[in-house]
């Protein structure tokens, strides 16, 4: 009996290595939360310095044309930030509404068309371009894209339309591999009960398959989104950084990573110049942070559909 | 004699090197039950997906054989496959209604056929709930999400969903498998009353239930046929010896 006890009462090695384990964890855990909130309160401390300090009304930095930090005009800096807004935007939209098609294309190759021969090619196609970086993409477009551009359209080259098929290139990838995921996450069953049932092969791709993989698709969407709004050396070698209003889909234009990228090593801490573009890197913030609620709302209706 | 509506001779299949089938005359008569019967892994899962050619899509299988619904080929040249199977329903062990309304379920089949006309699906899907004797249960949330219906709902509208197209036969594998006892035994009540209007073969390792609905069943072993019968004669009176061992549950 007091063998048991003895035994039963004593903390075993298992148990103190149990909470070893278990602190070592937490402490990177809290170790990681501590930079995350770290990183956000950096930025929203140094962004909110243009409008506090600087006196920038908010109003007037997204709506604002003109970009020119260094020019002051009626007592506050020249800081309109919508060129670059609007650039980032028209690139994310323009390039993941043409990637969408050759994405669900590509993937239901892999998953329902030729699983086979799809998977064996594709897989490893797509492995390669994901680990391209994205310096040489953008070396890629400055060489080909941008001087066929030129050609086509005459100008410089240079714009959004550059960085559109730029940006396409990179974020086929992402979106097709997790809308393959998402689309052999359904049920094999759900395919033949669709044939049988007279369906053919197509109809149960599309009135079945995508159906009940949209959610996953939606998912994938935004996460190619996020991928190109956030990318910044690509995109600044061939957008052609003018912080101009993008009228003109060839004309040179920027987005607010190529603003970002050019102008960070440019200015001194603490200038207006440099509050600005913090203030850039806030919208930067704020927009992936949307992306991700975005994200997570999509999986959680796409989860109570089921 | 009974009039038969699909026959099938020396039905030979393998999956690659593996003959899963080697051999068989089985023939089903129209508005009866037909039960397989037999251990697991004897084929008789392949050979019910033979009858509607949903084994046309597994790579490396090899099908011989005669295959006949009423007169016609169902491995024949010029037979269309997806006419084929709105002749031939079939319903699978797991409930897999798709993720979308009970409604849209069900019409699932004839609107891939094209039928475009409100009126005409409506009807069809009170026809067929209440044939799957779901109806009462479901008439007031027709555009709710299917997969929030109970396990046997989900079968039975399964079974609405492949009588909605009006087949001729309708095939069923394991259909209460995955159901608790007393939705099994409503399937089994509402197949009872589908045989009116169709001819239904089921699979089942349920001896019991084999026994309560069938009119006829076959014993399968091994990829081959080793009887078939009417049901009072194989649980009763047995050919053969191996059929007599495993109704008595001596293996399998
Ligand atoms: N898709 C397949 N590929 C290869 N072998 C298979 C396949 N499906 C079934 N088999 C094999 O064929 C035999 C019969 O299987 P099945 O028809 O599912 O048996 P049952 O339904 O009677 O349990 C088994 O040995 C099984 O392993
Ligand atoms: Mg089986």
């Amino acid at each position: 009996m007091d063998k048991i006890r003895e035994s039963i009462l004593t903390t075993s090695r298992a148990s103190k290595l149990e909470r070893r384990g278990k602190i070592i964890s937490l402490t990177c855990l809290g170790g990681i939360c501590l930079v995350v909130v770290a990183i956000f309160g950096f930025i929203a401390y140094r962004g909110l310095m243009t409008f506090t300090s600087d006196h920038v009304s908010i109003i007037k930095f997204l709506t604002g044309t003109e970009w020119n930090p260094s020019v002051s005009k009626n007592g506050a800096p020249l800081v309109g930030a919508l060129p670059m807004i609007a650039g980032s935007f028209l690139i994310t939209i323009l390039a993941t509404v043409l990637a969408i098609p050759f994405a669900i294309g590509t993937a239901l190759m892999m998953t329902d068309i030729t699983p086979k021969t799809g998977t064996r090619i594709l897989q490893p196609v797509l492995e390669l371009l994901v680990g391209i970086p994205s310096v040489v993409y953008g070396f890629i477009g400055l060489t080909v894209v941008v001087p066929a551009i030129r050609t086509v359209f005459g100008g410089s080259g240079f714009g959004i339309l550059s960085g559109t098929f730029v940006l396409f290139v990179m974020v086929l990838p992402t979106i097709t591999s997790m809308t393959v995921d998402s689309l052999s996450s359904v049920p094999k069953d759900y395919r033949s009960a669709s044939l049988a049932l007279g369906a053919t092969r197509w109809q149960t791709i599309y009135k079945v398959v995508l159906r009940s993989a949209t959610p996953g698709i939606l998912t994938a969407i935004v996460f190619g989104m996020a991928r190109a709004f956030g990318e910044a050396l690509a995109v600044q070698m061939v957008v052609g950084n003018a912080t101009l209003m993008p009228y003109s889909l060839v004309a040179p234009a920027s987005t607010l990573t190529s603003v970002l990228t050019t102008g960070i090593g440019n200015t001194v801490m603490g200038t207006v110049q440099n509050d600005a573009l913090w203030s850039l890197a806030l919208i930067l913030l704020l927009m992936s942070l949307a992306f991700n609620l975005a994200i997570h709302l999509i999986a959680r209706r796409g989860a109570m559909k089921r | 004699m009974e009039k038969q509506i699909l026959t099938t001779k020396n039905v030979k299949l393998s999956y690659g090197d593996f003959e899963a089938l080697h051999g068989i005359d089985l023939a089903f008569n129209e508005h009866e039950i037909t039960a397989l019967i037999g251990p697991s892994g004897c084929g008789k899962s392949t050979y019910l997906r033979c009858l509607n050619r949903m084994n046309d899509q597994i790579d490396g299988v090899n099908i011989s054989g005669e295959f006949k619904l009423h007169d016609t080929d169902i491995y024949g040249e010029n037979t269309d496959v997806v006419e084929l199977r709105k002749h031939i329903g079939m319903v699978f062990q797991q409930p897999n209604p798709f993720p979308m309304s009970i409604y849209d379920n069900v019409v699932f089949g004839l609107r891939v056929a094209g039928v475009r006309d409100k009126a005409k699906l409506d009807e069809a899907v009170q026809t067929a709930l209440k044939q799957a004797a779901i109806w009462d249960e479901v008439k007031d949330k027709l555009d709710q999400n299917a997969l929030a219906l109970s396990g046997g709902q989900q079968q039975r509208i399964c079974i609405a969903r492949a009588l909605a197209v009006s087949p001729d036969v309708l095939l069923l594998d394991e259909p209460t498998s995955a159901l608790d006892p007393h939705s099994s035994r409503q399937i089994e009540a509402t197949l009872l009353q589908l045989k009116e209007q169709y001819t239904i073969i089921t699979v089942t390792h349920n001896l019991q239930q084999a026994a309560r609905i069938a009119d006829r069943t076959a014993f399968f072993l091994q990829g081959d046929l080793i009887e078939a019968a009417s049901t009072k004669q194989i649980f009763m009176n047995p050919e053969h010896e191996q059929t007599r061992d495993f109704i008595t549950g001596r293996f399998g």
